[in-house]
C-alpha cells in the first residue's frame, strides 16, 4: 500500500513506482466493504407494489419504502378505476342512477342501489310507502349479495396468502349465489334490480322453494372452507396480530365494517339504525376482539351463517306475502315497464305494451313521459346508509326538484377504509401487507367510482 | 333557489306538447326554528352549553327530513368540529361531500360533512360554503383523520382548497389534469361516434344531455 497516493480507493490501491502509478487490484476486501455498508445510516428502497400486481385487490397501486424487508413507509395510489359514475348520474333520470349506482362496487351491486334507492325514497318522502314485499326483497338480496362478496373476500384473500384450496370453494358458493341472482333479476352483476319506490318486478314463480335449497345447500358446502382455514396452524401464522388496528384507529379514520368489529365493538347499522324492516329479523352482530386479520376473517366467515338466518326469516315472510305489490302504489313513480319472461329471455311484457298501446291513451302519454323525462324529486338533500360487507355505504343525494340528482356522492367503505392500509402495515413485513389489503376488502370500483 | 323552465333538456323547438312555457319555482328547505323534533332539540342543547360562541358560528339550523343540517360559517369550522367530536361524542366522520351551486352569488361550493356518534347512535350533517373566487376551507383532518382522502377527492373534484390538509393532491384523477370534473360547468364530455355513416354527438351535445 502507498502512502502517497492522495485518494483511497478501496478497489484499487496505488503505488508510485519509476515507471509511474502501478495499480493492484485486489479483491478480497470485503471486510471494508461490508464493514462500511454496516456503518450506513439507511438501506432503503422504494418499490411500487401495483397498480398490475395480481394480490393488490384490483388497480390498487401500493408505494413502499422498505428497509430490508421492513416496511417503513405505504402509499397507496387510487384512481384507475374512475369512471365518473356520480358525474354521469347527474345526466339520467332518477330512475337511471340505479344503473349507475349498481356499477361501483361490482361485488356488491345490491348494496349500492339499495343505498341510493333509500336516498332517493327519503328524497321523495316515501320511505313508509315502499312495500313491504319489495323490503323483504331488498333484504333477502342484499344477504345474498353479503354472502357473494364475503365470498370473494375469502377466496381472494386466501389465494393472495398462498393457500389456493380455500378460492376454489368460495367460487364455488358465489357461484350459487349468482345463479340465484340471475333467476330473480336476469342478471348475475350489476343488476339494477332495486328501484326507487321498490324493486324491477318479482321474484318468479318458485322462487322461494329453490332459495330454501339453495341455503341448504350454502350452510353445507361452508363447511369446507371452515374446515379449511379456521385454527390451521398455516393459515394463523400469516394472519394473527397482522394487519393490527385497534379501536381508537377504527374511530379516528372513519372505519366502519368487519374491520371496525373486529376491534369488539358491535357496531352494525342493520341493527343500530335499521333500515328496509331489518328489525323484524334476529341475527347476531359478530365480533372479534383481535384487532387483525385473522378476526376479521372469522367475522367473515360467521356473518355467512348469520346472512343465511335473515334469508330463511326473508323467504317465510315472502311466502306470507306472496301475490302482493313490489312497487310503490303511486303512478307518478313507479316506473311504468313490467317484465317477464319471454321465449327469447325477460324484456317487455308483451300484455303490458298491449294495454298501454292499445287501450289507453293516456297511460301511452304517462309511460313516455316517465321514461323519457322521469319524475321530479322535491329539492333538498339527505344521506342515507347502509351495511354493505365492507361498512357503511351510504348515499349523499341533493335534487334541486328536477328529474335528474343535482349531485350524487357516495360514500364508499372501500374508500375510506383503504386509508387504513398504512397503519396497518407500517412496521410489518413487506409480506403482511398483503393479508392486511386483503383483510380491508377494497373493491377498486367502489374505491374509484 | 332556481327557477326551471320548460322541458327536460329540450330547448327553442323540442316542445310539441305545449307545455314548455310552465316555469317552476323550486324551493330549498329554508331555516327551522324550534322545535326540531327527536333527539335534536337536546343536541343543539347540548351544542350550545358547550359552545358559547354558537349563535356566532352557526349560520342556520335546517331539519329536514328527518335529519339535522348545521350551517356553519368556514372560519368557525375546526372549532365547531373539535367540539363536537370532544364534548357531543361525534367521533366519525363518514366523509366530504362537495357541491357547486353556480347560482348562489359567494357561495357558490358547499362541503357537506356528515358525522356520526357511535356512543349515542345519532347523526347530524355540517355544511360549509365558501365563494369560487377564494375556494379555501379548513381542513378537518387534524380532528378526524379519515377525512384525508376525502378532502383531497373535494379538492379534485371541486378545486375546494383545504387549509392545513397535510397532503392536498389530486387523488382520483391524474396529477396533471385541468379542471375539476363535477363543478357545474364542466362538461360531461365524450366524443362523437360514427357509426354506419350516421354520427352520433358526444354525450355532452346531446339535446337530452344538456
Amino acid at each position: 500500500m502507498s502512502e502517497k497516493s492522495t485518494t483511497f480507493d478501496p478497489y484499487a490501491s496505488s503505488r508510485e513506482t519509476t515507471e509511474g502509478t502501478v495499480y493492484s487490484v485486489t479483491g478480497g476486501d470485503w471486510d471494508s466493504l461490508v464493514s462500511e455498508i454496516g456503518e450506513a445510516k439507511e438501506e432503503r428502497i422504494v418499490v411500487n407494489m401495483g397498480p398490475q400486481h395480481p394480490s393488490t385487490h384490483g388497480v390498487l397501486r401500493l408505494v413502499l419504502e422498505l428497509e430490508g424487508e421492513t416496511v417503513t413507509e405505504v402509499r397507496p395510489g387510487i384512481g384507475y378505476l374512475h369512471t365518473g359514475i356520480e358525474k354521469n348520474m347527474e345526466y339520467r333520470s332518477w330512475t337511471q342512477g340505479t344503473t349507475f349506482a349498481t356499477r361501483m362496487d361490482y361485488l356488491s351491486p345490491v348494496f349500492n342501489e339499495t343505498a341510493y334507492c333509500l336516498a332517493v325514497e327519503k328524497l321523495l318522502g316515501i320511505t313508509d310507502q315502499v312495500p313491504e314485499r319489495a323490503s323483504i326483497i331488498r333484504v333477502l338480496m342484499m344477504e345474498l349479495n353479503r354472502i357473494s362478496s364475503h365470498m370473494v373476500a375469502l377466496g381472494t384473500g386466501a389465494l393472495e396468502l398462498g393457500a389456493m384450496g380455500p378460492m376454489f370453494f368460495a367460487f364455488r358458493e358465489r357461484e350459487l349465489v349468482l345463479d340465484a341472482f340471475e333467476a330473480i333479476t336476469g342478471l348475475r352483476m350489476n343488476m339494477a334490480y332495486v328501484r326507487p319506490g321498490g324493486v324491477a318486478q318479482d321474484l318468479p314463480e318458485g322462487m322461494t322453494v329453490r332459495l330454501r335449497e339453495l341455503v341448504t345447500t350454502l350452510r353445507k358446502n361452508f363447511k369446507d372452507n371452515e374446515r379449511l382455514l379456521v385454527g390451521n396452524t398455516i393459515w394463523m401464522k400469516r394472519t394473527e396480530g397482522i394487519g393490527y388496528l385497534d379501536l381508537a384507529g377504527c374511530t379516528t379514520l372513519g372505519i366502519t365494517g368487519p374491520v371496525l368489529r373486529s376491534t369488539g365493538l358491535p357496531w352494525d347499522l342493520r341493527k343500530m339504525q335499521p333500515y328496509c324492516g331489518y328489525e323484524n329479523y334476529e341475527f347476531d352482530v359478530i365480533t372479534a376482539d383481535t384487532c387483525d386479520v385473522y378476526g376479521r376473517f372469522l367475522i367473515r366467515m360467521a356473518e355467512l351463517e348469520q346472512s343465511l338466518r335473515i334469508i330463511e326469516q326473508a323467504i317465510t315472510k315472502l311466502d306470507a306475502t306472496h301475490g302482493q305489490p313490489v312497487m310503490v302504489a303511486d303512478k307518478k313513480i313507479a316506473w311504468p315497464a313490467q317484465l317477464a319472461l319471454g321465449a327469447d329471455g325477460l324484456g317487455n311484457s308483451l300484455a303490458h305494451i298491449r294495454e298501454i298501446m292499445g287501450t289507453s291513451m293516456e297511460s301511452l302519454i304517462h309511460h313516455f313521459k316517465l321514461v323519457t323525462e322521469g319524475f321530479r324529486v322535491p329539492a333538498g338533500q339527505v344521506y342515507a346508509a347502509v351495511e354493505s360487507p365492507r361498512g357503511e355505504l351510504a348515499a349523499h343525494i341533493v335534487s334541486d326538484g328536477g328529474t335528474r340528482p343535482y349531485r350524487a356522492h357516495f360514500r364508499e367503505p372501500s374508500f375510506n377504509n383503504l386509508q387504513s392500509t398504512s397503519a396497518m402495515s407500517e412496521g410489518g413485513m413487506i409480506s403482511d401487507i398483503i393479508g392486511a389489503v386483503a383483510s380491508i376488502d377494497p373493491v377498486m370500483g367502489g374505491v374509484d367510482r | 333557489m332556481t327557477e326551471q323552465q320548460g322541458m327536460f333538456g329540450a330547448a327553442g323547438t323540442g316542445d310539441t306538447s305545449g307545455y314548455g312555457g310552465l316555469v317552476h319555482t323550486v324551493v330549498n328547505p329554508g331555516s327551522t326554528e324550534r322545535p326540531y323534533g327527536g333527539y335534536f332539540d337536546q343536541l343543539a342543547d347540548d351544542l350550545e352549553r358547550a359552545y358559547p360562541d354558537f349563535s356566532d358560528a352557526i349560520i342556520k339550523v335546517v331539519v329536514d327530513r328527518g335529519e339535522l343540517t348545521l350551517h356553519i360559517k368556514k372560519e368557525r369550522l375546526l372549532e365547531v368540529a373539535q367540539i363536537l367530536r370532544d364534548k357531543l361524542l361525534f367521533e366519525q366522520c363518514m366523509g366530504v361531500s362537495g357541491v357547486h351551486y353556480p347560482d348562489r352569488k359567494g357561495a357558490e361550493l358547499v362541503a357537506v360533512y356528515p358525522l356520526l356518534s357511535m356512543t349515542k347512535n345519532q347523526r347530524i350533517r355540517l355544511e360549509v360554503a365558501t365563494s369560487e373566487t377564494d375556494a379555501h376551507i379548513p381542513s378537518l383532518v387534524e380532528v378526524w383523520g379519515g377525512n384525508n382522502w376525502h378532502e383531497r377527492e373535494t379538492y379534485d373534484m371541486f378545486g375546494i382548497v383545504f387549509d392545513g390538509h397535510p397532503g392536498l393532491t389530486r387523488i382520483l384523477m391524474p396529477d396533471d389534469w385541468d379542471g375539476h370534473p363535477q363543478r357545474k360547468d364542466y362538461p360531461l364530455g365524450g366524443i362523437a361516434v360514427e357509426y354506419k355513416g350516421a354520427t352520433t354527438p358526444a354525450p355532452s351535445n346531446r339535446r337530452s344531455y344538456k
